[in-house]
């Protein structure tokens, strides 16, 4: 009977859907962003805690870049500098081993809590007992567990002294606190939101620092607080009133999580989004053709390589580590396929790095590398197996590889499989081929010299697992001078230091380095202001306007 | 009585056959006759007879080679004379991938045609023969497979093997013998207790050989049909894993995959996606009227409905 | 003592009443092990994926010690039947684990995403039921006509079409090229923080809200993803409704109706649609647990932030707590919804009803 009822609305149901889904599509709809908000359109599914003491991925390092602040800062117009950031000045003692630095006076959190040195010196004791990921970047000068209290100490209200182990170079300890886990975080606050947890033998501690809580709270300093985020949908950062300097524009940024940059591109053009942040080279060419539309670019520390691991025989040969590097096409791959996005680079070090030896030696030539093969007794090529992680541009780059490999007998197998998965292979040194890319942990030559060039232990069970390591390439000459470099406090020399070892790599090492990652973005022609950063954490946002 | 004056179809459609063969194909001549009466039918017939044929001569018909492209120069190129229908971001001819890509597509059909029906005939006859607490075990489990959704069991599987064509033809496989069980154990239920097997049963043969030489025959026209109709599903499945980079694996051909990576083109170069996307949807339509058809001849009782 | 004549009826009731806690016994054990094997299955599949899960935590960067910290925190060093133990325990408890991806609790995350999906399968359940029920009616009526044939093959077509790529290529030509509807996502960024959900279904929630802006934006988003969804249970339904009507309409009853003189149009809608009806609601209610499995490449081409995608994302990150409870929901729902068909079959049959 239900049904009999029906009948008699039935057409006028259908007419009034048909009718209202022609009002309402009628205008199309050209939405506009609120001029006091910035809303940005990027994959930021990697971010997975907000704790500085915790992150270590890319997006989220944008976030605390913005919201939280640092000793020191790197100093975007010369990448090779520091310059203030909560510290006024610092001095560095004649043993190189006591950085005393002093804060400038009066301060306060977004919370409204003045800044002190004590928080300062709490910020590294959490970092350096949580020991989370990027806890190695501050521990490596050796500060531990038990001695964190004592050597990283706050000596009066504005006054903060580092003693580190060792006559590192200057530039290397300021470098690594540049870091986004060397923010300053608000003591008071957090530890109102300290969990207990039961001290076991690898935590002896019994309180959390409040890192549980940290995950998705906020207690800095920076020119914006985090007020919201919903991890895979939304971050939302809003103009913090109590920051010392220049007050942003704009009231709030909103991250949107877009994955694909066809979708990107389409909510840049249709004014639902300002900026574009995951753009392809088709979809970034047609952006910039777009009268209404700008884009902006700076490379960023992220390289892209080829590694092979050394287990496998016939790559363990130096020929073919060799032969395989004239086997890319560099010419195609970087007019197509990372056009715009990348430019071609064969050395590790990422350019506007101290030491960067700009040099690119290899091009593509069968001719070359079938000699070089014949030498290594591999007239006939071989097959081989490549691990690759299907997102792009590393497939496109990895089939690519397979065709031009090909020409000179090099079978290439293709094993897809996602980040994670390929990743889990790779750091149990069970691959053939990777292809993958780096990005630098922090601003110094030393991080990537250290995973590109250095092994200190090639067992199976070594615990420092360096690129080096996972490729199971055992330099200990290399290993030694990296650690070289590292205590030189000429600038200079320093730099001439890890030139050489990247010389050594072009020559001899298991990494075909294809490109250097440029980071792009697209904008709405409203847009000022805009920069991208060397780094993540220096893609600053304050500055930005709407007009 | 003269053979000699009859037609051939009179011979086929005659009422009184002579042999088991005349019946036979008299039978099989009816079928084939409300088959073809049937023009979507026919039009799936013929559009899974050029699939084989395709399939078959993929080398001689394919214009390029579907693995090595132009990178440099003939990136993305919109169809012209020299590329039917244009390239893809690898500058391999589009067509030719196509051509080669319907080899993938019967090799996934007929894999998992060919693991998971004898799987659910199996399990099906031999719980609805056996009853008791083999048949509640063996359906409790089929009921389990069958409360998944299809393609997230799928994901899982391949997900746990890694991804590749083999992988995701298991995968296919092991989440669709369910049904097929299901079929096979209500046919099983219908003859267990008729005569003739309870004939073949005083006859000594043991539950094996009652289970596969009396019953499964039995079976095997209803899943057939449902096989066929089923195929579609399973085109377009493996389709799905390939769009979500858990199929086929580079370089190979196959159409959810070259639909996945066409996708990022989609606003400036829509060809790349889109002619996968027809090949995907004209093969599976041409199950679909395939099975249709074939579902109406063998089964009048269902006709027209 | 009574006598032993109204002994029986009371055994009989009795009989009875144990006939059905019997059956509703029997019924919970079905359930219980269906649940137990699914558990298995889901358990199973997490722990031989060859993802390391503390990867998908500590990230790619993380030092040796970190990780392997992190792996004993997450009691991955157990053995795998006590890790299954835990996890069993755990589920009966309504504790799904915590998501690695989004730091939420699994089941705080599912209660935000799956009013998504079921607004989006209700919307085109709907749609597919308002246009299949009259093309299946009128397939049956004018049975074997060019009109048969047509929805014949619109029906087909619709199990043909990889819905993928009918999603791109809709979105191409609707968002892209006509500017009709709206993009991927559910709601524009800009009614982010002035719409407050109440139910989690959207349109609803915008017509509580009175929020007609907001309203028009989300209808807008939904059309055209619901309206895929929509085609593809239409051409199911168009299927069964002209089978069914097919079905009715060869009955005496039909017959009687005509000799008597009816309208054609009374016989059809009235009575033949009226008795097919039973039948066709369970149609569609199974198209709409199809629906809900449909969902997960739709939600995918267009960034709908539902079940399907959230159980595609967690699976790529290994973040497996994730894929079992989503995995546990939607194999809850298609067992409640053959459930229900069943229930609503047997209660609006009368032939049922009788026995």
């Amino acid at each position: 009977m239900f049904i009999g009822k029906l009948n008699g609305h039935f057409r006028v149901l259908l007419a009034g859907a048909a009718v209202s889904a022609l009002v309402l599509s009628a205008a199309p709809s050209f939405a506009e962003t609120p001029a006091d908000t910035l809303v940005q359109a990027w994959a930021i599914d990697d971010t997975i805690t907000l704790d500085p003491a915790e992150s270590f991925e890319l997006s989220p390092a944008e976030f605390l870049g913005n919201a939280y602040d640092m000793l020191v800062r790197l100093d975007v117009a010369d990448t090779s500098k520091v310059k203030p950031g909560v510290a006024e000045s610092w001095t560095v003692s004649d043993d190189g081993l006591t950085y005393t630095f002093k804060l400038k006076p009066g301060l306060k959190f977004a919370s409204g809590n003045p800044i002190t040195a004590e928080d300062v010196a709490w910020s590294f004791e959490r970092v350096v007992k949580l020991d989370k990921s990027p806890a190695f970047i501050l521990t490596q000068f050796g500060l531990t567990k038990d001695n964190v209290t004592e050597k990283a100490k706050a000596t009066d209200e504005n006054t903060f002294v580092l003693t580190v182990d060792k006559a590192y170079a200057p530039s290397f300890v300021l470098n690594c606190l540049t870091a986004t886990v060397g923010a300053v975080v608000d003591k008071k606050l957090l530890l109102e939101h300290v969990a207990a947890v039961t001290p076991t033998d690898d935590y002896k501690f019994d309180n959390d620092f409040g890192n549980g809580w940290m995950k998705t709270g906020y207690a800095g300093s920076g020119p914006f607080k985090i007020r919201d985020w919903r991890a895979n949908e939304i971050l939302v950062l809003e103009r913090n009133d109590n920051y010392y300097g220049d007050k942003p524009a704009l009231a709030r940024v909103i991250y949107r999580h877009v994955k694909e940059s066809a979708t990107q591109r389409l909510m840049l053009e249709s004014g639902d989004v300002d900026v574009a942040r995951n753009l392809e080279p088709g979809d970034l060419e047609a952006v910039s053709k777009n009268a209404d539309l700008t884009t902006t670019s700076a490379p960023k520390g992220t390289v892209y390589y080829i590694s092979l691991n050394q287990k496998n025989p016939n790559l363990a040969k130096p020929e073919v580590r060799q032969a395989l590097k004239y086997l890319v096409d560099y010419d195609a791959i970087g007019s197509t396929l990372i056009k715009g996005i990348g430019e071609i680079r064969q050395t590790y070090q990422p350019k506007g790095v101290l030491g960067a030896l700009d040099s690119d030696p290899f091009n593509f030539d069968v001719a070359k590398a079938k000699e070089l093969l014949e030498k290594a007794g591999l007239k006939d090529g071989f097959s081989i197996t490549m691990d690759v992680r299907n997102t792009q541009p590393v497939t496109g780059i990895a089939e690519a590889f397979q065709q031009t490999a090909g020409q000179a007998g090099v079978k290439v197998e293709i094993i897809p499989g996602d980040g994670k998965q390929t990743l889990t292979k790779y750091r149990a040194r069970n691959h053939d081929m990777y292809i993958g890319q780096w990005g630098m942990d922090y601003w110094d030559p030393n991080s990537n010299a250290e995973t590109f060039t250095s092994n200190p232990n090639n067992a199976d069970d070594g615990t420092v697992k360096t690129l080096a390591w996972r490729n199971a390439w055992d330099v200990p000459e290399l290993t030694e001078k990296t650690k070289a470099a590292l205590l030189e406090r000429d600038a200079d020399k320093r730099a001439a230091m890890y030139r050489e070892l990247q010389q050594a790599a072009l020559d001899t090492s298991p990494f075909v380095l294809i490109f250097q990652q440029t980071e792009v973005a697209g904008l709405r022609g409203n847009v000022k202001n805009y920069k991208l950063g060397p780094n993540f954490d220096s893609n600053f946002v304050a500055p930005v306007t709407k007009e | 009585m003269s053979d000699t004056a009859m037609t051939r179809r009179e011979w086929l459609l005659t009422d009184r056959p002579q042999s088991r063969t005349q019946a036979r194909l008299g039978r099989a001549y009816v079928t084939w006759r409300r088959f073809t009466a049937n023009k979507l039918a026919v039009i799936g017939l013929v559009i899974i007879l050029g699939l084989l044929f395709v399939a078959a001569f993929a080398p001689l018909l394919a214009p390029k080679s579907p693995y090595i492209g132009d990178l440099k120069n003939a990136r993305l190129m919109a169809p012209s004379a020299e590329f039917w229908l244009g390239t893809d971001d690898q500058g391999r001819d589009i067509l030719s991938r196509l051509i080669y890509g319907s080899r993938l597509t019967l090799q996934v059909v007929f894999l998992v045609a060919v693991i998971a029906a004898p799987i659910g005939l199996l399990v099906g006859t031999v719980s609805g023969y056996a009853g008791g607490w083999v048949d509640a075990v063996l359906m409790r489990i089929t009921d389990i497979f069958l409360a998944f959704p299809k393609l997230v069991l799928a994901l899982a599987f391949v997900a746990a093997l890694g991804p590749g064509i083999e992988n995701a033809i298991i995968a296919i496989a092991l989440t669709s013998w369910p049904p097929y069980a299901r079929i096979a154990r209500a046919e099983t239920l219908t003859v267990r207790r008729s005569d003739y097997i309870s004939a073949v049963k005083l006859m000594g043969a043991s539950p094996m050989r009652i289970v596969l030489r009396h019953i499964m025959p039995l079976c095997i026209s209803s899943l057939i049909v449902r096989v066929t109709l089923d195929m579609a599903g399973i085109i377009l499945t493996a389709a799905g894993l390939g769009f979500l980079g858990l199929g086929a694996q580079p370089p190979l051909p196959e159409w959810g995959a070259m639909i996945a990576s066409g996708r990022r083109f989609i606003l400036d170069q829509w060809w790349v996606a889109a002619a996968p996307g027809v090949a995907i949807l004209i093969v599976s339509l041409g199950f679909n009227l395939l099975g249709d058809g074939l579902r109406d001849a063998l089964d009048p009782r269902s006709a027209g409905q | 003592m009574s006598t032993a004549d109204t002994q029986k009826p009371a055994r009989r009731a009795n009989r009875r009443a144990s006939a059905i806690i019997g059956a509703i016994a029997s019924f919970l054990v079905v359930v219980a092990t269906t649940y137990l094997g699914l558990l298995a299955v889901t358990f199973f599949i997490g722990r031989v994926v060859p993802i390391d899960p503390v990867l998908a935590i500590v990230g790619d960067r993380a030092p040796a010690h970190v990780v392997e910290r992190t792996r004993e925190a997450m009691g991955f060093n157990l053995p795998y039947y006590q890790q299954f133990y835990l996890y069993v325990k755990g589920v009966l408890s309504g504790d799904f684990g915590t998501s690695v991806l989004t730091t939420n609790p699994v089941m705080a995350d599912i209660r935000r995403v799956f009013p998504a999906t079921m607004e989006l399968a209700t919307v085109g359940t709907i749609i597919g039921a308002a246009l299949g029920i009259p093309l299946g009616v009128l397939a049956a009526v004018k049975r074997g006509s060019v009109a048969d044939q047509i929805v014949r093959v619109v029906g087909l077509v619709g199990y043909s079409v990889p819905i993928f790529w009918l999603g791109l290529i809709a979105l191409l030509v609707f968002y892209a090229r006509l500017g009709w509807t709206s993009g991927p996502g559910r709601i524009d960024v800009v009614f982010e923080y002035t719409f407050t959900p109440v139910t989690g279904f959207y349109l609803l929630d915008a017509v509580i809200n009175r929020d007609w802006a907001a309203f028009k934006d989300i209808f807008s988003h939904i059309i055209l993803p619901a309206s895929l969804l929509g085609y593809f249970s239409l051409a199911y339904i168009s299927r069964m409704t002209r089978s069914f009507m097919l079905n009715e309409l060869s009955q005496e009853y039909i017959v009687a109706a005509r000799a008597k003189g009816l309208s054609e149009s009374r016989i059809i809608w009235g009575h033949a649609l009226r008795n097919a009806a039973v039948p066709l609601v369970t149609v569609i209610a199974l198209s709409y647990a199809g629906l809900l499995e449909g969902s997960v490449l739709t939600e995918t081409v267009f960034a709908w932030p539902g079940l399907g995608l959230y159980i595609t994302n967690s699976l790529q990150n290994a973040d497996m707590n994730a894929v079992l409870g989503g995995t546990i929901v939607i194999g809850s729902v298609f067992i409640g919804i053959n459930l229900l068909s069943d229930l609503l079959y047997r209660m609006l049959d009368p032939r049922t009803r009788i026995r």
